[in-house]
């Protein structure tokens, strides 16, 4: 990196860049999910909670992380205050 | 004694199978060993060209195969060490010429009488590669510190676990240090954080390569001193041979400039 690229605000070096990439791309290559399939199972699982109690939709996050080489999917479902329920 | 098997794999073509296949096969030989160094890359036959020893095929791995020779018969003596042997290819055939059965059986017929078979795998993970994986002991994988290298890689160490020949071990060819220096090629570290598979050799990029290639002769073979692949891929044979050898020091020293140059990027 040169110090015309620290001037620029380029703070990444394209060594850098290619490891978080294949790191990206490979989590998707072990678990054979593509990036797309992701989206349909956040939906599936909304769908799937929302018949019990209701579920933040917007605030729902599913993604796949990595650990050597074990694939998780982790599925962030935040549920709305369930308010009244108790009253 | 039984031999070991050795398969050199990596899924993308060019990032040097056959040239670490060559120069492991010379440098195990060059330990003393017995060494038979198989070219599973039946259409395009090269480890012949770059062991130097293309003009002395007659026959090949499918006419063994296929019952036209004995297997000693296709086994070419090396023309400088005496314990080192190359089954070649066929050039008119294709990759289904062979069955993963048919390297089984050859190999277990070698066995006794080698230390090392060493096989040299066509790139991709169809038939070829499965002939070649088939009777490896140890599989050996070959990447380049490049995206889509170490994407390959990471394919092949998932089939290679699924075919219970895992984990395989890793040899990161062409790494260019003036490069990982400044930031601008994958590391040996950065690599193996993705991989996490165990490190077996790490080889420098080096123009005698192809100088070496050009002679058909292994860099191995090409003196004691001087070059720093071929130093890098003696080590590794003497690893594979169980000797505990310490990675080579391929960080680039600082010169003035490049102290300046760090400077002047706030990196020193």
């Amino acid at each position: 990196m040169s110090w015309l690229d620290r001037l620029l605000g380029r703070n990444e070096t394209s060594g850098q860049i290619a490891k978080q990439r294949l790191q990206m791309v490979l989590v998707h290559d072990r678990a054979d999910l593509p990036p797309g399939l992701l989206e349909q199972i956040k939906d599936d699982i909304i769908q799937v909670i929302a018949r019990h109690t209701a579920v933040d939709t917007a605030n729902v996050a599913v993604h796949l992380e990595q650990n050597a080489r074990e694939n998780r999917l982790i599925a962030e479902v935040p549920l709305l205050a369930a308010r009244g329920r108790r009253g | 004694m039984s031999a070991q098997v050795l398969t050199v794999t990596s899924g993308k073509g060019g990032v040097g199978k056959t040239t670490v296949t060559a120069n492991l096969a010379t440098a195990l030989a060059m330990l003393g060993k017995r060494v038979t160094a198989i070219d599973a890359d039946i259409g395009l036959r090269n480890l012949d060209v770059v062991m130097g020893l293309e003009n002395r095929i007659v026959y090949d791995l499918v006419d063994v195969v296929e019952g036209r020779c004995r297997l000693r018969q296709a086994m070419i003596k090396d023309k400088r060490q005496p314990e080192l042997y190359l089954i070649p290819a066929a050039q008119t055939r294709d990759k289904t010429a062979v069955s993963p059965s048919d390297m089984v059986l050859l190999c277990d017929q070698l066995r006794q009488e080698m230390d090392y078979i060493v096989i040299d795998s066509p790139a991709g993970i169809e038939r070829g590669f499965r002939n070649a994986v088939a009777p490896a002991d140890k599989v050996l994988i070959v990447t380049n510190p490049e995206v889509s290298a170490v994407r390959d890689a990471d394919r092949i160490i998932g089939l290679i676990e699924a075919e219970e020949k895992g984990p395989g071990q890793l040899i990161i060819n062409r790494v260019k240090p003036q490069m990982v220096s400044r930031g601008d090629m994958l590391s040996v570290d950065d690599v193996l954080d993705i991989l996490a598979v165990e490190l077996l050799g790490v080889i420098p990029e080096d123009e005698r390569i192809l100088v070496a290639s050009n002679q058909g002769l292994p860099l191995v073979m090409h003196g004691l001193n001087g070059s720093s692949a071929g130093e890098a891929f003696r080590h590794v044979a003497r690893r594979l041979d169980g000797e505990s050898v310490p990675f080579m020091d391929l960080s680039v020293k600082p010169t003035f400039m490049s102290r300046l140059r760090a400077f002047m990027s706030g990196q020193n």
